[in-house]
């Protein structure tokens, strides 16, 4: 066994070791087992190289209606081969053995979770050193089980606050939450609108405040300057969809190879607007 | 509207029937759903929402809708006698726009200035589109692309009532998917846009929602019988998708234990071959379209593909109170096969001179069996909610006519 935090702790040790070299994290989303789980593993395993400082393992699933084209057709390649739950954290468990500082966290939709119970699923993701999952259709006011089950075990249950969470729905949002809190950019699905700088900035210190926890911007960011400009008011950047598209189109290198440019924005964002 | 029974302790406050409904949404819909909620409480307590809502019934609906004694089908069943609530005789064919109704009326009372709805058979779509119509607003429906094939007729009157179609071709392109994907556009418009639900499922205060615009069916019905003849009826029958017309027919009735209340669920080609509709025959529960009932899901919570010859009942899920009424055992739910739905398609056409819809010819398959069951002395209530003028080309198909 290793001395290595894990769970909503790996996830603030990471965040925090940016922070003092003032940098954003740089999240990377990928669909477990797209197109198969053999070619997702590669890119699962390649990701931290390539400058990923937190993984978002996707959990395919029939129906992700907060999904853009990009992460839908995405879900179902991976069902069309047979992927399922179980095999998504078996990719996850075979990531652990030769990783333990990368904090990786599953996001997907809660029926496949519900179908399995709150309790196994916990234990599947602390055996699998899954640190933390994002369940996009399970709001506060839903999620009393199996944030029980996770607090007990140490990991984290990110929630996500939106364009559309007031002052007066944020501390609903942000109660009983660990590791970060997810940003989602733009009122919309994955993918689609790109988010502008300034109200971003300005969400991302009132959740912050509100937390007091780092704070993770997504949807919608796709190229190394939006990823740069994000970078530079918040506390980590996600992208998911244009990685899956890359991995779609063009494969595991090119998937890596986009990733790796744009850590390196994400990394240099700071320092090059103080310049 | 605004008669409180008993049985309106549910949903309680987080939107449950038991164990079932409640809110799982994307948390973007959240604050959407609150806001929703409270201009639904405020709208169903205010006099003046009722009224208007009562003239539209009477003046553009065509409420109430008759109760018929249907005396051939009586006899040809041998058995009991058989009332069916004319829902089909409603202003664009069916049950579905007493809710759209409601909706609509609550979308302008919220100053939403854009209509979204996703439909199955066309019925809902249809209903949307005619009220947006009506008081002028933009209305875009979703309607699964395999279904855009097999009911074109109503894909014809929604453009012309000025509805734009979307196709869905993610998934199978049924139902599932065009709600899949009114729910991504609802989440993309969230300042402006009301989305008209077309049956008791979905989030909470939806199934609520719908469940009050429909139970007039209920009301009128028990108030019918009383009146034609003088007792309550011993079952009331309603096919069952989502559930909204089943809902609407038993809700007034639930508090009459001695009423029984029998939802027909489509079996498709048979629930033994697992290309059927049934969730609560064929299903387990499970949490989709922001409420927790029984689904059709596989052994990882993966959604199935419904399967049934009528597309107003091809839907993997059923509304969460109908979950809790079977749980509860307070109602019964059983099936029928696309092939006997065919078969009192052209039976009902036969001897009544009414095309039903082939969802209510699933209801009447059992009702058949029911009325033998009950013999002479038996009444027996059945939902008619919409008539079979957007089968008939469809059926022909079926039945192997070119028209």
């Amino acid at each position: 066994m290793s001395t290595q935090p894990i769970g909503a702790a790996r996830l603030a040790a990471r965040f925090a070791g940016r922070k003092a070299q003032n940098q954003a994290a740089f999240i990377a989303y990928i669909m477990g087992g797209d197109p198969d789980v053999k070619t997702a593993q590669k890119l699962l395993d390649g990701l931290p190289a390539a400058g990923a400082d937190v993984i978002e393992l996707g959990l395919p699933f029939t129906d992700p209606m907060a999904d853009g084209p990009a992460i839908q057709a995405a879900a179902l390649r991976a069902l069309k081969a047979g992927v399922r739950t179980k095999a998504v954290l078996a990719m996850a468990a075979k990531f652990r053995k030769k990783d333990v500082t990368t904090p990786l966290i599953v996001m997907g939709y809660y029926n496949p979770i519900h179908h399995m119970g709150c309790g196994a699923f916990t234990d599947a993701c602390v055996e699998a050193g899954v640190d933390g999952a994002i369940i996009v259709d399970l709001p506060p006011e839903e999620d009393a089980a199996l944030r029980a089950a996770f607090d007990e075990a140490g990991l984290a249950l990110i929630r996500l606050a939106t364009p559309t969470t007031d002052d007066q729905r944020l501390p609903t949002v942000v109660a009983g939450t660990s590791g970060f809190v997810y940003y989602v950019s733009v009122a919309g699905i994955t993918g689609a609108l790109v988010p502008e700088a300034d109200p971003v900035a300005r969400a991302v210190a009132r959740i912050r405040t509100a937390s007091g926890l780092p704070v993770a911007v997504g949807f919608g960011v796709r190229t190394p300057e939006k990823a740069a400009q994000i970078a530079r008011v918040a506390d980590g950047v996600v992208v998911g969809s244009a990685i899956v598209d890359a991995m779609a189109q063009k494969g595991v290198e090119e998937a890596l190879a986009l990733t790796q440019c744009l850590s390196g924005a994400v990394h240099n964002a700071r320092s090059e607007s103080t310049s | 509207m605004s008669t409180q029974t008993q049985v309106d302790i549910w949903p309680d406050a987080r939107g449950r029937f038991g164990e079932f409904g409640g809110r799982f949404v994307a948390e973007t819909l959240m604050p959407l759903i609150l806001e929703l909620e409270s201009a639904w409480d405020e709208a169903r307590n205010d006099p003046d929402f009722t009224a208007q809502m009562d003239a539209y019934m009477r003046d553009y609906v065509g409420r109430p809708s008759a109760l018929y004694h249907a005396e051939r089908l009586s006899e040809e069943f041998g058995g009991a006698k058989i009332w069916l609530k004319r829902d089909e005789l409603n202003h664009t064919g069916s049950h579905k726009i007493n809710n759209c109704l409601g909706q609509v009326l609550l979308a302008k009372r919220m100053g939403k200035t854009r209509i979204i709805a996703e439909t199955g058979a066309g019925q809902h779509g249809v209903a949307t589109a005619t009220l947006a119509a009506r008081f002028g607003l933009p209305c875009v429906v979703f309607m699964g692309a395999t279904d855009i094939e097999r009911q074109q007729p109503n894909v014809f009157r929604m453009k012309l009532l000025g509805a734009e179609v979307v196709p869905v071709t993610s998934g199978t392109g049924t139902l599932k998917d065009a709600m899949n994907e009114a729910l991504r556009d609802w989440v993309t418009h969230v300042e402006d846009t009301f989305y008209v639900i077309g049956t008791v499922a979905g989030p909470h205060p939806y199934p609520h929602m719908v469940r009050t615009f429909q139970s007039v069916i209920g009301r009128e019905a028990r108030a019918q019988i009383l009146e034609r003849e003088g007792r309550l009826p011993d079952a009331c029958v309603a096919c069952i998708g989502g559930g909204s017309n089943a809902m609407g027919l038993f809700h007034a009735f639930v508090p009459d234990k001695n009423v029984r209340l029998i939802g027909v669920e489509a079996a498709g080609k048979g629930i033994e071959t697992g290309q059927h509709a049934a969730s609560l025959k064929g299903g387990a529960p499970g949490v989709l379209h922001g409420n927790r009932t029984y689904l059709l899901q596989d052994d990882d919570g993966q959604i199935i593909d419904a399967h049934s010859i009528s597309a107003g009942l091809d839907y993997p899920g059923i509304g969460p109170e109908h979950a809790y009424l079977h749980d509860s055992g307070r109602a019964e739910y059983v099936s029928a096969t696309d092939k006997e739905a065919l078969e009192m398609f052209q039976l009902c056409t036969k001897l009544e001179g009414i095309i039903p819809a082939l969802e209510p010819a699933h209801a009447l398959a059992r009702v058949a069996d029911l009325a033998r069951e009950l013999g002479p002395k038996g009444l027996i209530i059945m939902n008619m909610c919409g008539r079979g003028d957007k089968d008939v080309f469809a059926v022909a198909g079926h039945l192997g006519v070119k028209i």
